[in-house]
């Protein structure tokens, strides 16, 4: 068949599925075009689909013009984009991600999750350590600048307590820590990409550091204001930072050991199998955020009040991860 | 094609979709509009919200971080694969198989994006445009997409409206397409290239012009026959 032939056989197909397209796609779904017409058409569409996927095929093998098989490249693109595209309802996959994927993803990584802990909490013990016998060295990991801004935020003189409070600021600080704690949870994985390295540096660094400062501020006294203080966030806020890394480290390992796949393969398989954690680590940071902003700093609870809450928030986190959604769909 | 960027998907209707590769240069000028979208729209909030004291400080932080870690996230998600940047240039993200890019996609490929900005301006990220297959960046890699120029929608040209010349002269398959498709861009090219290009045939054929020429592919394309 001659081009012309074709082309003036195949034009109103072409023009149908054109239609279609747009009617389906989402442009058109946001307009709340005709319900009914789209419940007519999608039954239809994938027929029509495979039609114009047909004469793509056919202009190729005959030769005709560039014009016309680009085109129908286009159609076809179009259609493909649309047929396959993934169509997940946001709630309910959220409700599915809090109640099953979440724990069920933390369980399966657990070896990642196990290691990542231990690279955080172990440098933060040792330092601790340390510090207790030799309280010098806390001037070995932080400037003597940092240091006594610490002490400037946790002096029981003050009558608020965190990072640098004058008024009822409360909402700042929530943007603050948001801003703050979730660059720091996305940069402990991202930097996983590098073998792992980047993920283990910012997990070791952050262990240091929390050590070191705890110690440093028991040392000197401060313990009845700081560690009230750190007990509320403190669950949702060393869990995330753990998980980031955790799924920081799943990346890299993806890369140093790909097994049977290519090595970029095995990564984005990695990665993707982490992705619940990635969103969950958010979420956690966010919670904490608030917490932290608006419980952690404040001075009204009795001690014990803030210990009791801060305790049953790890025991809660616990059994969350360990209990929840073992029956589930993965 | 050796020297080609075509990415190819294939499909289960087992025909291969073809798109354009988006290279560095187009990437890069993409990236440069959404930053300065995003910073002059940042720094007018925090203008705006400089008035509202602490708490307007605190939500300054909050849409900070949203700009810096979900403004492509969020575009990407809901518009299409583009960015205002992309999209400016013609540009859209999509998954290696060719299907929209989704939360998961677009989250992995922007929060690795923090990799790619090293060790400074973007040092591996356009280290591995340049040298990955399909001008992925690290965090394209990562997540399995890849950007590529979108085709949109391309109208047919208009028709080769010539008068039929017959050509008894036997060409291959490649030859006749060549001159289908000379007749079919005749009408998006001024005369002097149209001439210029068919007098690349002027040592095969005696006292060729354009117009012949496109009559020739009208004749090729078998116009004015019955079907």
């Amino acid at each position: 068949m001659k081009q012309d032939a074709f082309e003036r056989k195949y034009r109103p197909v072409w023009e149908k599925f054109e239609h279609w397209v747009s009617i389906l796609s989402h442009d058109h779904r946001r307009l709340r075009v005709d319900r009914d017409l789209r419940l007519a058409i999608a039954p239809q569409f994938p027929a029509l689909y495979r039609q114009v996927c047909h004469h793509l095929a056919l202009a190729r093998t005959r030769q005709y013009s560039v014009a016309l098989q680009q085109r129908l490249n286009a159609l076809a693109l179009d259609g493909h984009r649309h047929l396959y595209q993934s169509r997940a309802s946001l709630v309910g996959a959220f409700g599915q991600f809090l109640t099953s994927s979440l724990p069920s993803t933390f369980r399966k990584q657990w070896r990642f999750m196990l290691v990542s802990a231990a690279v955080f909490y172990l440098p933060a013990i040792a330092i601790a350590i340390a510090i207790a016998f030799k309280p010098e060295l806390v001037f070995s990991l932080l400037e003597p600048a940092e240091v006594a801004q610490m002490e400037s935020m946790y002096d029981p003189a003050n009558s608020v307590l965190g990072r640098e409070r004058e008024s009822d600021t409360d909402v700042y600080m929530f943007g603050f820590y948001i801003y703050n704690n979730v660059s720091i949870g996305f940069q402990t994985y991202a930097g996983g990409l590098v073998f792992g390295l980047g993920s283990l540096f910012y997990l070791i660094f952050n262990g240091l550091v929390l050590g070191a400062v705890a110690m440093h501020l028991t040392l000197i006294g401060f313990s009845e204001t700081f560690w009230p203080f750190v007990a509320g966030h403190s669950a949702f806020e060393l869990t995330a930072i753990m998980i980031f890394g955790g799924v920081g480290l799943m990346i890299g390992y993806g890369g140093i050991a790909p097994g049977r796949k290519k090595r970029w393969h095995a990564i984005r398989d990695q990665a993707t199998a982490g992705m619940p954690l990635v969103y969950g680590g958010a979420l956690m940071l966010v919670v904490a955020a608030f917490i932290e902003a608006f419980w952690s700093s404040s001075t009204w609870p009795p001690l014990t009040v803030k210990y009791g809450v801060g305790l049953s928030l790890w025991v809660a986190l616990a059994l969350y991860f360990m209990l929840l959604g073992r029956n589930g769909p993965e | 094609m050796l020297l080609d960027t075509t990415l190819n998907i294939g499909t289960p209707e087992g025909v291969e979709l073809k798109l354009p590769a988006a290279g560095l240069a187009p990437r890069s000028l993409a990236w440069l509009i959404d930053a300065l979208i995003k910073y002059v729209t940042i720094f007018v909030v925090m203008i705006v919200l400089s008035l509202f004291g602490k708490v307007g400080g605190g939500l300054t932080m909050v849409i900070l971080f949203i700009a810096l870690w979900f403004y492509n996230v969020l575009f990407e998600v809901f518009n299409n694969g583009a960015t205002p940047g992309k999209r400016a240039l013609g540009l859209r993200v999509m998954n290696t198989n060719g299907t929209p890019v989704d939360w998961s996609g677009s989250l992995i490929r922007n929060l690795i994006r923090f990799v790619d900005v090293l060790p400074g301006c973007y040092a591996f990220g356009c280290m591995s445009v340049l040298l990955s297959k399909n001008f992925q960046r690290l965090g394209d890699l990562a997540a399995g997409t890849f950007v590529v120029h979108d085709p949109g929608k391309r109208p047919l040209p208009k028709p080769n409206d010539a008068q039929p010349v017959p050509l008894l002269l036997p060409l291959t398959l490649a030859e006749q397409h060549a001159i289908v498709s000379f007749g079919e861009r005749a009408s998006m090219l001024n005369r002097e290239r149209s001439e210029e290009l068919a007098a690349i045939l002027s040592p095969v054929f005696a006292d060729l012009d354009a117009e012949r020429l496109r009559g020739h592919a009208s004749w090729l394309a078998g116009s004015g026959r019955s079907a």
